[in-house]
């Protein structure tokens, strides 16, 4: 029962973030200066074809109202349209979370257990040689942006050694399945830029836990250093590690959208890089909105997961 | 290690310009001496200054210059790094947006930081309502990722360089107000704040006076750790087309533009990559040797 009030209570707080970010992606999208319609027709346009598609894009209401319509319609489902695409804006941005999270997925799968594995690795190993590769290889992977890392991978991987497709332009009638292989690459540039931020935080949380009493007075009452790692640290080590890893879902988002752009994936960051680039403002806020539940939605799991796994935090 | 801390603690505390320089020099041997990465840090950041400075004067061509006769070479003898596919120079495009870059990441860092000070301190020594509102505005922005809540601020504005600076400033300033709000939170408490408030100072007094010298260090690991971000996030940007427009010699745009020549001239986005990679890890190894020397190593900092 108090589970389900601890439950309910962090949900509710997470409505109310909600409703902050609402107001804040509404206002920034439409109060900050510069005009939509402008945008969109061009400084050429005539004041009548302005004023005519303020009033189609209901741009001539006050902006507490069209929050307003904003909300309900988005409460009640009905989405708008998209101005680039001229289709329903909720099957648009829902089919593309659903490609941007196969691609999330898999990079999480592939990249949490071997950071993890790095991470104690390079604790225990603490400033010997490979606990000094690691580092610098990681040092050197969190500094690329995922811009970079992928084409150096299209570069080696698709065009010197063509192993891989270099795009990702997915055709929309075969199914994900046989586009395996064309996942491959967005999906490595993603594990690489998780990796090294996920090493280096288990790094350091398992280099913590290594020096506190508790593991000392193991090691000095003759246990064996493996059973001592297995049974003792790493069990504490892991509870930051589910932190970092709702920590890393704010890299992985920003990453996804950079990643979708060089492969050409047809997922939600590059819907919403092109529809920032053609003012669709429909797609932008919905977009957005989407993107934020789904990061405190992500947060959300990381708390309950970790109250789950802490015994001394209490509900 | 142990050395380096001694040395960054032995840093006499004062006030003026003559003070500052003592103090940075101090922090500079205290970082750099004892560290081979610091001062390959260091050494791959200076080059990235340097070129800022003199590269468009060393540049051997113009950014935007056209050699439609030689488009889409291969590095030769007469175009080091190889050309485009309008001909243009790709060694003097990099060497020209250098400055840019740097000024870029410098300015939006500082200007997010400071705005994160300022809100940070505002909070911790107001307290109360103060503190309540800015918290809630700063959850608000936290709620959005970096990247995202980057391109919505650049939505209406417009991609421009300026604007780019300003939408990364407002993606630091709550992350950097946490920061500084948790050191500020501390120190409102100790008693020579007290003995300030006892001798009937005004809060802005405090705060700049008496609060922000002492909340010095972890405020400068703050703009190293911003400063490598911001130069991820400025050619993130870039490279989506929403920062410099062509034909700015933007390392980002360059890499975006050289995306469909791929295949046929990979040199294209070689030179711009290595760059922007340069400068980020050398923004990084300091930024580390700095943090250890001042003791605060905390990693897991939130993006």
């Amino acid at each position: 029962m108090r589970v389900v009030a601890f439950v309910g209570r962090r949900l509710l707080l997470v409505a109310l973030v909600m409703a902050i970010v609402s107001v804040l992606i509404f206002g920034v999208v439409q109060i900050l200066p510069g005009d939509v319609a402008v945008m969109i027709l061009g400084t050429s346009a005539t004041p009548e074809d302005l004023a005519a598609l303020r009033v189609k894009l209901g741009l001539d209401r006050p902006a507490p109202l069209r929050y307003l319509d904003w909300i309900g319609g988005t409460v009640r489902g009905d989405w708008g349209t998209s101005l680039l695409y001229q289709v329903p804006v909720r099957p648009l941005v829902l089919e593309r979370l659903g490609k941007s999270a196969v691609l999330a997925i898999l990079a999480l799968a592939v990249a949490v257990p071997l950071a993890i594995g790095l991470g104690v690795v390079s604790a225990l190993r603490r400033n010997r040689f490979l606990d000094q590769a690691v580092g610098l290889v990681t040092l050197v992977a969190v500094s690329l942006p995922e811009f970079i890392s992928g084409t150096v991978l299209i570069l080696v991987l698709a065009f010197r050694f063509p192993i891989f497709p270099p795009s990702s332009l997915i055709d929309p009638r075969v199914s994900l399945w046989s586009a395996a292989p064309s996942l491959v690459l967005p999906t490595l540039t993603l594990v690489l830029a998780l990796l090294a931020h996920m090493t280096r935080m288990t790094r350091a949380s398992m280099i913590e836990v290594l020096e506190k009493p508790y593991i000392r007075a193991a090691r000095l009452k003759g246990l064996r250093l493996r059973l001592v790692i297995l049974r003792h640290a790493l069990r504490n080590a892991l509870l930051p590690t589910v932190g970092i890893v709702a920590i890393n879902v704010g890299f992985l988002i920003g990453g996804i959208v950079v990643v979708e752009s060089v492969f050409a994936y047809p997922g939600l960051g590059r819907l919403m890089v092109d529809a920032v680039n053609h003012r669709d403002v429909p797609v932008i806020q919905m977009a957005a909105l989407l993107i934020a539940v789904t990061y405190a939605l992500a947060n959300l799991a990381a708390d309950l997961f970790y109250a789950y796994l802490d015994p001394r935090i209490r509900y | 290690m142990s050395r380096s801390v001694d040395a960054a603690a032995e840093i006499a505390p004062g006030r003026g310009a003559l003070a500052a320089i003592r103090r940075g020099a101090g922090l500079a041997r205290a970082v750099l001496a004892p560290s081979p990465p610091a001062m390959a840090g260091a050494a791959l950041l200076a080059i990235h200054v340097g070129l800022a400075v003199f590269g468009p004067a060393l540049a051997p061509y113009q950014y935007a210059q056209f050699n439609i006769l030689h488009t889409l070479e291969a590095p030769s003898r007469e175009f080091l790094a190889g050309t485009d596919q309008y001909g243009r120079d790709q060694l003097s495009r990099v060497m020209w947006g250098a400055r840019s870059t740097l000024l870029l990441a410098t300015a939006s860092t500082l200007l997010g930081v400071s705005l994160g000070v300022l809100v940070g301190m505002l909070g911790a020594f107001y307290r109360g309502l103060v503190d309540e509102i800015l918290m809630r505005v700063v959850d608000a922005l936290m709620a959005l990722p970096a990247l995202l809540l980057a391109m919505l601020l650049l939505t209406t504005v417009g991609a421009n360089p300026v604007y780019v600076a300003l939408g990364i400033a407002v993606v630091f300033m709550p992350r950097s107000a946490r920061v500084v709000r948790g050191v500020a939170l501390s120190l409102a408490v100790s008693e020579f704040i007290d003995a300030a408030r006892a001798r009937g100072e005004g809060g802005l007094y405090i705060i700049f006076c008496e609060m922000l010298p002492n909340a010095w260090a972890p405020i400068i690991v703050e703009v190293t750790i911003r400063f490598a971000y911001a130069i991820l996030l400025a050619t993130s940007l870039g490279f989506l087309g929403l920062g410099a427009q062509p034909p700015a010699p933007d390392w980002g745009l360059m890499i975006n533009e050289a995306l469909p020549f791929l295949a046929q001239a990979p040199w294209l986005a070689i030179l711009p990559a290595a760059a922007i990679s340069t400068a980020v890890v050398g923004a990084n190894l300091l930024g580390d040797a700095l943090r250890e020397a001042l003791a605060l190593g905390r990693v897991g900092e939130a993006p």
